[in-house]
């Protein structure tokens, strides 16, 4: 597999949220305003690239049995850095995403590509493949929340995670035709299991149509 | 004794940590095919988050706070859940070689089961003291197991209803826990 390859597998292919169905707490749980969606998609990618350089640096010096004891130790503590940097510079959004800033350590991507990817490739493989995988788990992350914002506010907007500066908002639903349903834990299973057929859709037609050329 | 009550009722019902806190959504995907494999998840999930519990707030209140060594709690909460799920896993295959097949590779996860460190971090965050801290580490679980034994009933029916084919299999599933999350919420009036 090229690198190439490698870096767009994580989109769709395996993405990991809608085809792998993993990481799905903390896709249904924080996936209410976009401002939240790309906060954490920019901690899941900076702990998952971080995770996999030095899980792959350290492959060859880790002893088979011990593996995932040690991969979860390097996690955590990427994590813990993680939260403690949020929580000095960008404040309102370790408020919002709370608890599940912690959680990253138990998010079966980052744990996921150790085992799977990072401890059989080298360290620059392992680092596209934690950005692209990391990409695909925020893409993901991003289409669930601003639909579910705009049709439980009618309202999409983005400010600033460091100054709480508004940098754009729009209003694309009247006030009164809100669903507040979709704000709701309802809501985020409906958006998500919509999604997720689409995803399925689209993966199992394009497989049939090369089988019919071959 | 009434505020403990409400605390168990609250976490069982109302803040389900399934359907309205989305946590532990893999097994509840995975192990929900029938409804004796959720029972026994629902058991080994039980023993595991009230003994990750008793040690890891233990641990933080007799060795990281006395030492001011606070933000070392994540490593070691992790540390204790996954030695004590490796422990778990030991029982269930010495004790019960059939329940141990129908769990399989979701046993060992439950290491990064999301519920079992919420537990033991919500335990410290909210600064429950000793009673409420094994309150909440019963209820939690009891409304893990009481969902997933629910959703897998659904689920048994599920398998042989005809369902669009890009549904078919989690989509259709994530459907009827949404159903579910509504049906929850209207519990939230009882407290």
């Amino acid at each position: 597999m090229n690198r190439l390859d490698n870096f767009k597998a994580g989109f769709i292919k395996e993405n990991p949220v809608f085809a792998l169905y993993l990481g799905l707490c903390s896709v249904l749980a924080i996936s209410t305003t976009l401002n939240n969606a790309v906060g954490m998609g920019a901690a899941v990618i900076a702990v998952l690239v971080l995770s996999n350089v030095i899980i792959s640096a350290m492959r060859k010096i880790t002893p088979d049995e011990i593996r995932i004891p040690v991969y979860i130790v390097v996690i955590a503590t990427l994590v813990k850095i993680a939260e403690l940097l949020i929580q000095a510079y960008a404040t309102e959004l370790y408020v919002a995403l709370g608890v599940f800033i912690p959680l990253i350590v138990v998010n079966c991507i980052i744990l996921g590509r150790a085992e799977a990817f990072a401890s059989k490739n080298t360290i620059l493989d392992s680092a596209i493949d934690g950005i692209g995988m990391g990409l695909g788990y925020t893409v993901g992350l991003i289409l669930i929340s601003v639909i579910r914002q705009v049709l439980s506010s009618g309202v999409l907007n983005f400010s600033n995670p460091f100054t709480q500066q508004m940098i754009f908002e729009v209003r694309l639903i009247p006030q009164n035709f809100v669903i507040a349903m979709f704000s709701q834990p309802t809501g985020a299973f409906l958006t998500f299991a919509v999604i997720a057929a689409g995803v399925e859709y689209l993966r199992t037609r394009p497989a049939k149509k090369t089988k019919e050329v071959k | 004794m009434a505020e403990l009550f409400t605390l168990f009722l609250t976490a069982v019902l109302i803040n389900n940590i399934i359907l309205s806190r989305f946590l532990g959504m893999c097994p509840f995907m995975g192990v929900s095919r029938n409804t004796s494999s959720a029972i026994g998840m629902g058991g080994a999930v039980t023993f595991v988050v009230v003994g990750a519990s008793l040690f890891t707030y233990g641990l933080y209140h007799f060795i990281l706070v006395p030492y001011s060594l606070q933000y070392m709690d994540l490593i070691t909460f992790i540390l204790v859940i996954a030695a004590f799920v490796q422990f778990t896993e030991m029982v269930i295959k010495k004790f019960s070689p059939v329940l141990y097949k129908a769990l399989g590779i979701y046993l060992p996860l439950i290491t990064t089961n999301c519920a079992v460190l919420f537990v033991a971090l919500e335990n410290i965050r909210q600064g429950f003291d000793f009673y409420e801290m094994i309150v909440y580490s019963f209820a939690v679980p009891i409304g893990f197991t009481l969902v997933l034994y629910l959703f897998s009933a659904i689920r048994e029916r599920l398998d042989i209803s005809d369902v669009p084919a890009p549904f078919k299999g989690n989509a259709i599933a994530m459907i009827v826990a949404a159903m579910m999350a509504l049906a929850f919420s209207g519990l939230a009036g009882l407290v």
